[in-house]
């Protein structure tokens, strides 16, 4: 079938990471007795320019043709040497990586015993090259559109920048409105630029984009196919007004029997709305939506005589008989843009949130400091006779974050800084008020963060080096109890207002997106990057990438960042216009192949299908396998009960000789 | 000589999850027993039940499986297909008298190389409770 094997093989030291625990000469002097081996060596660092050079002069010069790199993961550079190969004229399949590295040196400390495995690694790996076989690699057309999930301003600045190079970008978000997390901050720091003022024009630039397909209040519910080809279903769910219609002026919202009576999500539930609503004024689309679980027509069948919101609307635009639509449409790349949660401060029950109302999370106390507040900007506590401006002010720190007893070890880079600026703007606002922070350590990293830090401290606020064991009520007060550990001596603070820093957190609903593209997640929980220094934005999944908060906490920069980082990636996809698809696919030897259909109902993708064919003037069934439909999972190779449909790469005649290779005794 | 008796594992791990999680381990330099040898397949359903017959014929003294947590499957359900099978041929293998400490599935995702330390410790340590095993030795093939 191959012509006689002469293999090479390449243990790399990797600097000392692999010498220093593994005997590297050893190792290349064992390699060079099994069989089929030609050349064996070994290298500082193989995947360096001059380390490659060494595998391509011997593939011309020895006339090599098959290769064993042993160094580190093939999850790190089985491209590298593939490509390697491919230049020197090889089939590119033609390789073999043994994990010397990851795998061994790295967590292995004695150097007998960790070059006694790595021995072992290498022949194992020998055994399989000597039977691989060439692959070739097919190209399918890329579907020229990107599907962008979450309208926050990740996915907005990632919408922009693709749908301004010219393709189609379908940006769905659950909510009623763009925006996300950012439109309901006042300013964001260092700089204090209005939040608004610097995203509300590009909400409208999405909205009203040529090449931008806006679908807010709907949902991701399906995507199948792969990489260049995902089929995608959303469902547009019913606002019960045609937006058609809707001109956004707010008549039905003022003249609903519930108007003022529903908490808005928009102002943290502090400010109230009607059943039939605009998240807040200036979301886009600036349509009205009615919500389902508490419109009284809707609910209960009954709204009055007739709902108030069909007689007030001018454009006659709600439609109670509105239904849910599914749209489905094709698309080459995904961008995953989901955003995140904030902590849920009632996990921390010593800091009295939800049972004192004057513990606020700092998002709510965001909500007060802001013009398009329910108090119009005012930091006012409490409601008509009892209503205070707060003079005793504290902020808590790393509600959420950097603790394990709420299971949240990472630090939300954004609490420090957040902080600081709400603290400016309290103090903005009621220049008497004392307002000091609790902290265990200020994380001022970014460009101009420092500065500012500075600046608030120099403005008055007091940093206390401590987190409070608790906050509880004594009278019209609540009392911090806490110990500065800087001079070791506890205290009792009393204030008018306590704020906790919340952290933020992987989205409730992060499941679904995980259940839908295949993500994995990091420990932290949030979505897991293909590599977290050289693919920060990049997944698993091919095709799929991250932006935002969904892959870990970050401020609006890194935010925007990413999202132009995630825009250039699924951009370089889309204008290749080309995309390789997985080679190491299963095939079918249909002379053995009996024709059960067990493999049929074993594949995860429908990728295999019976069909008859002719042998010998005899008309039989057999398995065929859809190339660019199977994602090589080896599943059907596993289950087939006479070893006719194998797995390129992972033939049982493959994998039985590594087996081999690693189980005999020395 | 059961003092001195160091077992040999083979170990079958998914390139997504396992396969990852054992790397991770690697970067974050946690320390394990060198005794288990890694095979990489794709997915932990690409395991024949024959591999893991194979490993003991060729001197394997425990073996393990090792994948996505149930639902986290890079190929949404290969692991359930890879637990059945294992299930199966655990039971089979007992009842022809192999001591079950020999054989191990587990499910580590690409996020815990700490867990993956843990579950070397344990096949290692329960392979080497079960001692040397030979009785399903047969001559090394030659490929």
């Amino acid at each position: 079938m191959n012509s006689k094997p002469k293999i090479g093989v390449y243990v790399c030291h990797c600097g000392i990471n692999i010498s220093k625990t593994v005997d590297v000469d050893a190792v290349t002097e064992y390699a060079s007795q099994l069989p089929g081996v030609k050349v064996a060596r070994n290298y500082s660092y193989m995947c360096s320019d001059p380390g490659q050079l060494l595998i391509k002069e011997d593939i011309k010069k020895q006339g090599l043709n098959r290769v064993v790199v042993a160094s580190c993961s093939p999850r790190m550079h089985e491209l590298t040497f593939r490509k390697a190969l491919a230049e020197a004229g090889l089939n590119p399949y033609y390789l073999e990586m043994a994990n010397l590295r990851e795998q061994c040196s790295w967590v292995h400390a004695d150097r007998e015993e960790a070059t006694a495995k790595a021995k072992k690694i290498v022949a194992s790996a020998v055994a399989k090259v000597r039977l691989l076989e060439p692959l070739e690699e097919k190209e399918v057309e890329v579907e020229p559109a990107t599907l962008i999930i979450g309208g926050g301003i990740a996915g907005i600045q990632a919408a922009l920048d693709i749908a301004n190079a010219g393709y189609k970008v379908f940006l769905v978000e659950k909510t009623p409105s763009l925006g996300g997390k950012m439109s309901k901050l006042d300013k964001t720091f260092p700089t204090l630029d209005c939040s608004a003022c610097i995203l509300t024009p590009k909400m409208v630039d999405v909205a009203s984009h040529p090449n931008i397909e806006l679908m807010t209040y709907s949902q991701v519910e399906e995507v199948t196919g792969y990489v260049g080809n995902f089929q995608v279903k959303v469902r547009k769910k019913a606002r019960f007004v045609d937006v058609d219609k809707c001109t956004g002026c707010g008549i039905c919202g003022e003249e609903c029997r519930l108007a003022g009576r529903i908490p808005n999500e928009f102002d943290e539930g502090m400010g109230k709305r009607g059943a039939i609503y605009l998240p807040f004024p200036q979301a886009v689309p600036a349509k009205y939506t009615i919500d389902p679980e508490r419109c009284l027509f809707l609910t209960r069948g009954k709204c009055g005589k007739s709902p108030k919101c069909v007689d007030a609307c001018p454009a006659g635009a709600i439609d109670f008989e509105q239904k849910d639509e599914i749209v489905e449409f094709k698309v080459g790349a995904i961008i995953v843009a989901t955003g995140y949660d904030v902590f849920d401060a009632t996990r921390k029950p010593e800091y009295g949130y939800g049972q004192y109302k004057n513990v606020l999370t700092a998002l709510e106390l965001e909500r007060l400091v802001s013009a398009s507040g329910p108090t119009g900007g005012q930091v006012v506590l409490g409601e008509g006779e009892s209503a205070f401006v707060p003079k005793e002010i504290a902020f808590i720190q790393c509600v959420g974050s950097r603790d394990k007893s709420v299971g949240n070890e990472y630090c939300s880079r954004v609490c420090c800084m957040y902080t600081a600026k709400l603290a400016h703007l309290v103090k903005e606002k009621i220049p008497e008020a004392n307002v000091r922070v609790y902290y265990m350590d200020v994380r001022a990293f970014g460009k101009g963060f420092e500065e500012f830090y500075d600046r608030v401290r120099r403005e008055g606020v007091r940093y206390i080096r401590g987190n409070p064991s608790e906050a509880f009520k004594r009278g019209d007060k609540l009392v911090i109890k806490a110990e500065d550990t800087l001079t070791a001596k506890t205290l009792e603070d009393e204030v008018d207002l306590v704020v906790l820093s919340v952290g933020l957190e992987p989205r409730k609903d992060a499941r679904e997106i995980i259940d839908l593209l295949r993500l994995s997640q990091s420990a932290d929980k949030f979505y897991l990057e293909a590599h977290p220094k050289l693919a920060p934005v990049d997944t698993a999944t091919d095709g799929v990438y991250l932006a935002g908060c969904a892959q870990g906490p970050k401020d609006i920069p890194d935010t925007v960042a990413q999202a132009k980082g995630a825009a250039s990636s699924a951009l370089i996809l889309l204008s290749s216009g080309k995309v390789k698809v997985q080679a190491q696919v299963s095939s079918v030897d249909e002379a053995t192949c009996r024709g059960c259909g067990y493999c049929v109902e074993i594949c995860p993708y429908g990728a295999i299908e019976l069909v008859t064919v002719n042998r010998f003037g005899h008309k039989v069934t057999v398995a065929r396998v859809n190339e660019a439909l199977c994602k090589g999972c080896g599943a059907c190779a596993a289950g087939c009960l006479s070893g006719s449909i194998q797995q390129k790469s992972f033939k049982d005649s493959q994998i039985l000789p590594q087996i081999a290779a690693l189980g005999v005794k020395q | 000589m059961s003092e001195k008796f160091e077992p040999n594992i083979v170990a079958f791990l998914c390139n997504w999850c396992s396969y990852a999680g054992a790397d991770l381990a690697g970067t974050s330099r946690i320390q394990y027993p060198a005794n288990l040898k890694i095979i990489r397949v794709m997915c932990t359903g690409r395991v024949n039940p024959l591999f893991i017959v194979n490993a003991f014929q060729q001197g394997a003294d425990g073996v393990l499986v090792s994948g996505c947590h149930p639902g986290d499957c890079h190929y949404m359900e290969g692991n359930y297909y890879a637990r059945r099978r294992f299930s199966l041929i655990r039971e089979l293998l007992e009842y022809i008298g192999i001591d079950p400490r020999r054989i191990h599935m587990s499910w580590v995702s690409a996020s815990e190389g700490a867990k993956w330390k843990d579950v070397v410790e344990k096949v290692v340590a329960e392979a080497r409770e079960a001692g040397p095993f030979d009785q399903f030795r047969r001559n090394k093939i030659n490929w």
